[in-house]
């Protein structure tokens, strides 16, 4: 955790904040993780009873998100950071708004797991929806491994696979486009399925987006829409 | 953090290429090293420092940022045992050539330090000081520089009704902007700062730094801070020392987000 040496400032009390900080992210990161594997879970075997949890753990992850922001406000205005230091937080705050944002699509999935019902598609749509949940699954668990481990190599890794989700969502939409145009009496369900696709393929921008946080905390570089993820270079140089 | 490169570990120039393109240098030192008798204070050190900007040097106590400073208007000549080797250069002119006139390269490389030192005249007479010992004797010539002086220091508004009182009457802000005034009175170039602002109150401060900005419009600003959030509110760029080296040169933005070495990163972010 500590390649930025946070642990290594003069006052032990702001070593605590950013270690607390730090060990906040990745609680806020392990609840949404656990609210997609539930959503996935509630849309895979329209159990409802998961929905409800789905719902419940939103409220938790918004008080996360409130309570980190408010350790970044107060650090800003008490430490005034530099440099790493400074890195970290705005990543932070950047980050915590994307696991934010991917609690509500887990929330949405879960809803429309609610809403199919019983309703069923061919199964190889379902195939197709799930291979997707489990991609997406894995790359926000990669995600947050790379900010645990404060790694830019695997974050950019991360980053450049999120085209992986980006393939299957196109594949998924053609399908249930020429779906609908063939059967409309399938119009209702395959809509749902096509919400919750856009949301999984969302979750995996989200997920991009906190790698480009991982690589800006740890190498200072904002690679923010510089066209990195869809090209095979590595990182920049540094001057 | 494998990013952030040790020191002269493979051979990092202190200052990124390019850097200073375009622009006209106040002062420059190349190869300077200074020993205080036997002790060596100054390392072969080059530095080029902006016309015309902030240039901010930070680094623990005992680098030798107040010695360096002090090089620039030939102050270290007036301590024994004193010895400097290198090239110093004022404006493009070498400061230690044989016929550089001393008492002129200071008058046009001012100097403010840490405690105000106002002389125990009054405030007008504390800003004419310099101007008189350079033979201007007209009255209403001297009441008009003393005048804009004061005005550029940011102080006339508050002792336009009191020039005739005591400086040593002001309170410490408005004694260091008076010190600045009497800098400025003799019109220099380059301002040399040693950490003018540690014995000020928070507002005096701010108010030192608004007018640091405000004098960059004609002045060269040299200031060497312990303050790491005045370096980064007022400073262009920011030289970052250690054991008398300068090891990073760069603009205050990337210093203060991301310098390129291990130790200014520790230093600027307070780590062991």
């Amino acid at each position: 955790m500590d390649r930025l040496h946070l642990g290594q400032h003069i006052s032990q009390q702001f070593n605590t904040e950013l270690a607390a900080l730090t060990k906040q992210v990745l609680a806020m990161g392990g609840l949404v993780e656990a609210q997609l594997a539930l959503a996935l879970e509630a849309l895979a075997a329209r159990d409802l009873r998961q929905v409800a949890h789905v719902v419940a753990r939103e409220e938790e992850v918004n008080a996360a998100e409130l309570e980190i922001d408010a350790r970044c406000t107060q650090i800003l205005a008490r430490r005034q950071p530099a440099a790493s230091d400074l890195r970290l937080v705005l990543a932070v705050v950047r980050m915590v708004a994307n696991l934010e944002r991917i609690g509500d699509e887990a929330e949405r999935i879960a809803r429309i797991a609610e809403k199919l019902g019983g309703a069923e598609l061919a199964e190889h749509y379902g195939v197709k929806l799930a291979q997707m949940g489990s991609l997406v699954r894995d790359q926000l668990r990669g995600t947050l491994d790379t900010f645990a481990r404060m790694d830019e190599t695997r974050a950019l890794e991360w980053l450049r696979r999120d085209r992986e989700v980006d393939v299957l969502y196109k594949e998924l939409t053609a399908l249930l486009v020429a779906l609908m145009q063939r059967e409309s009496d399938r119009v209702p369900a395959a809509l749902e399925f096509l919400w919750c696709a856009r949301a999984l393929e969302r979750i995996g921008d989200r997920c991009k987006n906190i790698c480009e946080q991982v690589i800006y905390l740890v190498r200072g570089q904002d690679v923010r829409h510089t066209g990195l993820s869809r090209s095979a270079a590595p990182l920049p140089r540094e001057n | 953090m494998s990013r952030l490169r040790l020191a002269g570990a493979d051979g990092l120039q202190p200052m990124p290429g390019g850097l200073l393109d375009g622009l006209e240098l106040a002062l420059q030192a190349r190869a300077l090293s200074l020993h205080y008798a036997e002790r060596r204070v100054l390392d072969q050190i080059s530095l080029s420092v902006p016309r015309r900007r902030i240039t901010a040097l930070i680094g623990p106590s005992g680098c030798g940022k107040s010695s360096l400073l002090r090089c620039f208007n030939r102050l270290n000549d007036e301590i024994a045992d004193c010895r400097m080797d290198g090239e110093v250069q004022v404006l493009g002119v070498d400061a230690y050539a044989a016929d550089v006139s001393v008492p002129d390269l200071r008058r046009r490389v001012g100097m403010v330090f840490q405690k105000p030192n106002p002389f125990p005249q009054s405030v007008g007479e504390n800003v004419a000081f310099g101007l008189r010992l350079a033979g201007l004797r007209s009255r209403l010539e001297l009441d008009d520089r003393v005048e804009t002086a004061l005005r550029a220091a940011g102080l006339w508004d508050e002792v336009r009704d009191r020039l005739d009182d005591s400086a040593l009457r002001l309170s410490a802000g408005q004694q260091q902007r008076l010190v600045i005034a009497r800098a400025l009175a003799v019109e220099p170039e380059v301002l040399l700062m040693d950490e003018p602002a540690s014995m000020l109150d928070p507002i005096s401060t701010l108010r030192l730094e608004e007018l640091m900005v405000a004098l960059r419009e004609r002045y060269s600003v040299l200031l060497v801070t312990h303050n790491m959030q005045q370096a980064a509110r007022v400073a262009d760029y920011t030289a970052y020392m250690q054991d008398g080296r300068v090891l990073e040169f760069d603009t205050t933005d990337r210093i203060f987000t991301n310098p390129r070495l291990r130790g200014t990163e520790d230093y600027i972010t307070g780590k062991l």
